[in-house]
């Protein structure tokens, strides 16, 4: 069996920086690894400029962030296992990794770190009515993959299902791609993400109906693709109203209702979880190391409850950080300091009207570690 | 109505976040309009102006206040904002015409000599809008700064332009 000093899963933001952190403090012996074919997460496909401050690398694309921490890892020397899914996790810090091969096959490859770092990131939520299974229905993840990664327009009429920042970015970017955006349709009251996106749709003449969802999909299109989106209003309890439907020629529905932590791995060891809404489910609880319920196994990312982009980096660098002081090659009081920074940062990205309940969220979620377990 | 209501700014709102510039000052000619009213955790805007005409400060959600004496209206700060949301404002462009420049990141980009249609903050169609001015040099990172000549009555109203 392969020993390591630090297994890190999942290569996306929080991923990536745990694994720079924790090279940094004097980690020598480290694996990262992604399923994916390539790392760098949902980075690579921000192609807008990111919020937050000059520390957050503010004003920088996402997709530029996302080369500029490959390049980084790359002189660090980390040893990064692309095409790698971790599928097991047992006792004694046991990962079952199913590595992929050159020619395309699977090896299984057991590893037992010292400690492990899981960031694991976070999944769409699916929205049901009539139709959602037509062709031309995805999420508008896999919407902002196809334009952002592999420069292929998804449709030419698009619906967008969700006003959050998510609805709201990938909306635009779909217009920059040179799809037509028909409609956003909102089931809340209020556009969910910041106004700032909400202006660049609505100068771009597309409507936005708040307190509307969509009623049925119709798949007359060719090969049985959507053709028709009906939308419909909804009143104080979210019922629909009868008679407000409108109907949008459209060939494609692209659905940003939000996502939720993938737990899988987390479930497989006996880690403390705590639901909480805000962060979209089921979450692991942790210390301010990120460390959690189980010694030595810490979690980074949407993993702890979806956030964004820059407090998955920073949580992924505390992570790291705290690896690297609890195998012994950072001093506590450098460590600590580095932490206290972090924190601070994160308490910035977490204030505001919009970031106000996850600064809450996260309290809570800390609040629920047990004592027991703090050791 | 708010901009989480429908989707765009309105006056009010510009003058409740004490974005509005004053009439002196756009007497003046070309000055940064901050378009900016939600408490959001962002501040590039800030270290963009090398005149120290922008500040947010600590926490980093302070809504940006434009110091409209110290801003010369030169437009660096329009490509650095990540939202989009500032836009140079020129009321004392010619006897009958305003420009107003903003950030624009489609393709085709305009050019200079074209005219556009220019549009409000709703995407609806003001008025002929003929392209001035394309800004797009390495340090704007691939957003393009468009600026219009507009008809003097709609430089509040106009912030970008639609392809004729």
């Amino acid at each position: 069996m392969l020993k390591t000093e630090l297994l890190v899963v999942g290569a996306g933001p929080a991923g990536l920086a745990a694994a720079i952190e924790a090279k940094k403090g004097g980690v020598k012996d480290l694996l990262l690894v992604d399923l994916n074919m390539r790392p760098g997460g949902q980075l690579f496909k921000q192609i807008h400029k990111f919020f937050g401050s000059k520390a957050h690398r503010a004003g920088i694309r996402g997709i530029d962030i996302g080369t500029q921490m490959l390049e980084e890892a790359k002189e660090l020397g980390i040893d990064i296992w692309l095409n790698t899914a971790c599928v097991g996790l047992f006792d004694d810090k046991i990962a079952c990794l199913e590595k992929g091969q050159p020619d395309g096959s699977t090896k299984i490859v057991y590893v037992q770190p010292e400690k492990i770092i899981l960031a694991t990131g976070g999944q769409e939520n699916v929205v049901r009515f009539k139709g959602w299974t037509t062709p031309g229905v995805m999420g508008a993840g896999a919407a902002q993959t196809m334009i952002n990664v592999n420069r292929v327009q998804p449709g030419q009429k698009i619906v967008m299902l969700g006003t959050g920042n998510v609805g709201l970015i990938v909306s635009y970017q779909l217009m920059q791609a040179g799809c037509e955006v028909v409609a956003l349709v909102e089931a809340a009251p209020k556009i969910g993400g910041y106004g700032v996106h909400a202006s660049k749709i609505s100068r771009a003449g597309v409507p936005i109906f708040t307190k509307h969802t969509i009623k049925e999909v119709k798949g007359n299109g060719p090969n049985g693709r959507v053709s028709e989106v009906v939308i419909v209003e909804l009143d104080e309890k979210w019922n629909p109203i009868e008679g407000t439907e409108k109907t949008f020629e459209a060939d494609t529905v692209t659905l940003a209702a939000g996502l939720k932590p993938v737990s899988d791995l987390v479930k497989l060891q006996d880690i403390e979880l705590v639901f909480n809404g805000p962060f979209g489910g089921w979450v692991p609880t942790h210390t301010r190391d990120m460390e959690s319920t189980c010694p030595g196994i810490y979690v980074a990312g949407d993993t702890t409850g979806v956030e964004e982009a820059n407090t998955a980096l920073e949580e992924g660098r505390l992570a790291g950080i705290s690896a690297a002081q609890s195998l012994g090659y950072m001093k506590d009081a450098d460590a600590e300091a580095l932490k206290d920074e972090i924190w601070d940062r994160l308490a910035g990205l977490r204030m505001g009207p919009f970031g106000e309940k996850r600064a809450v969220a996260k309290k809570e979620l800390m609040d629920a570690f047990p004592e027991v377990a703090r050791g | 109505m708010a901009i989480a209501d429908v989707g765009y700014i309105s006056k009010q709102e510009l003058i409740d976040a004490k974005q509005d510039i004053s009439d002196e000052r756009y007497a003046k000619g070309p000055v940064a309009v901050i378009e900016c009213v939600q408490e959001i955790p962002c501040n590039p805007c800030e270290g963009a102006c090398r005149f120290g005409a922008i500040t947010i400060g600590e926490p980093i959600t302070n809504l940006p206040k434009i110091n409209e004496a110290a801003c010369t209206g030169c437009g660096v700060c329009v490509a650095q904002c990540p939202g989009l949301a500032i836009f140079i404002v020129n009321k004392a462009y010619s006897d009958t015409e305003a420009t107003v420049a903003f950030p624009y990141e489609y393709v085709p980009i305009p050019k200079e000599g074209e005219e556009w249609e220019g549009v409000n903050r709703k995407g609806e169609v003001l008025c002929k809008a003929k392209i001035v001015k394309v800004m797009n040099p390495k340090s704007f990172d691939r957003t393009p700064v468009v600026t219009v000549a507009i008809p003097k009555e709609f430089a509040d109203e106009v912030r970008s332009v639609k392809r004729k």
